[in-house]
């Protein structure tokens, strides 16, 4: 087997894909803040806890109902979604005419609210969810050993990711959706209900954190503070990919996880703060971000 | 984007610069008398620990209700300080006052090296990239060595002021603090009214214009921020020598948000505001403790309702009864 610097290549390759894992929930959580920023202009804070919502909703379904994981896949999204919604027509619509900083402290106080919460009763220690029956086990790729459903992650990310693009980028309804973020005033005068997909395009990108959730449940223990340290680090990805572009979130997602998991062989100590030290050379150089566009 | 909503309008009746209003004045010193008494009151080290706060809050209204910004990571200047601070009283044996200048300076390094990449975005972005880079300093604190991981730097002593006058007891240190916490606000309160404070207000208020006018702009952003960071340091640092300890929770994200929510409910741009909103949430924590994770529900209903139905904050709305700046 060849060796790269000296690194084994079972490590390298195990490294890169746990990178790829977290570039997948990167990806998917960033793409879900860049829609919602796209057409609401608000940093959506409580992302995190909203993905680790996805989780417990997932866990409760599957204790409580019995319902499997497959189920929840689909259901998860429109649960949480549907909690972004009312969140949305209660509160974050009465905020619109202000400035955006208020956004982001509203949605503050609501991830401390679902973190505060679901710690009171569910403890900090985390629960178990096991890896559904379809997608236990491995496969042996000669060089490396892959299991299942960590394949699986990366697989369903890049689906969702593609289809999101799709829609927004290349569909009728995505095009009145890029018109509402260019100029909503004049897409509302052409009949078209915006504030209705405001409304259903906040419920849409917190769906998305609802369903990386789900897929990070098998992953990582459900636990309350899950989503916490991981939406800061989506932040930078953010403030590095720039909000302008789906692809570029997308990109920007996976490259960072790759990096940081390719950091971890080369320079294990710096593996936790790789992201921010691109971040800061990114601010240096770019400071609109990679696919930014600066307005 | 401008964030000048954030204020409520004060109707200066007089040049900012002219002095010190006679209410403020009054204000002060009453605050003052209360707290030279307040040991005998209350336990001083609860008194020590509000007054910290009140400080840091301060210096955190001064970037964000005078200079416009949000930062959301002024965690890392505050807790950065209480280390070096806290390591410069116990590793280095240095006495009490030159601990506290340590830590301030580290925090205003730190603000400079922070500031110069964070002003190079605006509005949320900046608010993201001061979150990202705190929580930088809070990997470097769990990891690095001087730092203690886990535990923290602990019982750190409290040594003599000028190696002479030695602050161990509760009593002699409230004094320390009190000097202190009080000179750092009073200081705030002078940079805000002063030519440099104006202009701060001009950019806040019109970028473009003031930019027109001939400020740097970016000067100025830069200069209060590493201001603010030091006087959040200097928080920090005081805080590390009444608790002879300094730790994680310091620099956690957490705590960047308290000192957010401590400004936004006493009221962001108010003179007195972030030391009231200080106070509240200091006592809250203080009473509430046995409640576990319910404080942090609170917390964040206070954050829900204090964006949804009062941005002015309990002064701002004070303020706008007696129709006077506080």
């Amino acid at each position: 087997m060849f060796e790269l610097l000296g690194i084994p290549p079972q490590v390298l390759m195990g490294q890169l894909l746990l990178g790829l894992i977290n570039g997948s929930f990167y990806a998917v959580l960033s793409l879900g803040l860049a829609v919602i920023f796209g057409l609401l202009n608000i940093i959506n804070f409580s992302h995190g806890a909203q993905y680790m919502l996805g989780a417990f909703v997932a866990w409760m379904l599957l204790e409580y109902l019995g319902i499997n994981y497959w189920w929840a896949l689909i259901l998860v999204p429109v649960i949480v979604g549907a909690t972004g919604i009312v969140l949305e027509k209660l509160a974050l619509r009465r905020l619109y005419h202000l400035d955006h900083l208020y956004g982001l402290l509203l949605t503050f106080g609501v991830a401390l609210i679902i973190q505060g919460l679901f710690r009171n009763y569910y403890g900090i220690s985390g629960l178990p969810y096991n890896i559904p029956d379809q997608l236990s086990g491995g496969q042996n790729l000669g060089f490396m050993f892959l299991p299942n459903y960590r394949g699986w992650v990366v697989v369903a990310s890049v689906i969702v990711c593609f289809g999101t693009w799709f829609v927004i980028e290349k569909t009728r309804l995505g095009a009145y959706l890029r018109a509402a973020t260019e100029n909503p005033t004049l897409v509302g005068a052409f009949g078209i209900n915006v504030p209705l997909m405001i409304m259903l395009t906040y419920g849409f990108g917190v769906a998305l954190a609802g369903f990386a959730g789900v897929l990070a449940a098998p992953i990582y223990s459900v636990n309350p503070n899950m989503g916490a340290d991981l939406i800061i680090v989506v932040f930078a990805v953010v403030v590095i990919g720039g909000m302008g572009s789906i692809m570029g979130a997308i990109v920007t997602g996976f490259g960072l996880g790759v990096i940081e998991g390719l950091t971890k062989v080369f320079y294990p100590a710096g593996s936790a703060v790789v992201i921010f030290v691109i971040m800061a050379i990114v601010l240096m150089i770019k400071p609109e971000g990679l696919f930014g566009r600066n307005n | 984007m401008s964030v000048s909503d954030i204020q409520p309008e004060t109707n200066e009746r007089r040049p900012a610069t002219a002095g010190m209003p006679k209410l403020h004045m009054a204000i002060f010193a009453v605050l003052f008398v209360v707290l030279a008494v307040l040991p005998m009151l209350v336990y001083p080290v609860f008194a020590m620990k509000v007054m910290c706060f009140a400080l840091f809050a301060a210096a955190f209204n001064l970037l964000l209700g005078f200079g416009g910004l949000l930062s959301f990571g002024h965690a890392a200047y505050f807790g950065g300080a209480s280390y070096v601070a806290a390591h410069a009283s116990k590793v280095w044996g240095l006495s009490p006052e030159l601990s506290i200048i340590a830590g301030t300076l580290a925090a205003g390094i730190l603000g400079l090296a922070i500031g110069a990449l964070a002003i190079r975005r605006q509005g949320i972005y900046f608010a993201m990239v001061t979150l990202a880079f705190a929580q930088m300093v809070y990997f470097f604190a769990l990891q690095a060595d001087f730092t203690g991981g886990e535990d923290g730097i602990q019982s750190v002593p409290r040594g003599s002021l000028f190696g002479i006058f030695p602050v161990d007891s509760n009593e002699a240190l409230y004094y320390l603090v009190l000097a202190v916490t009080f000179g750092g606000i009073l200081f705030l309160y002078r940079i805000v009214h002063s030519p440099f404070g104006q202009v701060l207000k001009a950019i806040r208020e019109n970028e473009p214009r003031a930019i027109s006018l001939g400020y740097r702009v970016n000067r100025y952003k830069l200069m209060v921020f590493v201001l603010s960071a030091s006087f959040a340091g200097l928080a920090g640092a005081t805080k590390s020598q009444v608790f002879q300890l300094a730790s994680l929770t310091d620099v956690h994200w957490s705590m960047s948000g308290e000192v957010v929510l401590m400004t936004l409910l006493g009221g962001v741009g108010t003179v007195f505001g972030p030391l009231l909103g200080a106070t509240i949430v200091v006592t809250m924590q203080n009473y509430l403790a046995s409640m576990g994770a319910w404080v942090t529900v609170i917390q964040g209903v206070i954050f829900v309702l204090g964006v949804l139905l009062f941005r002015e904050g309990i002064v701002g709305v004070i303020s706008k009864w007696l129709k006077r700046p506080l």
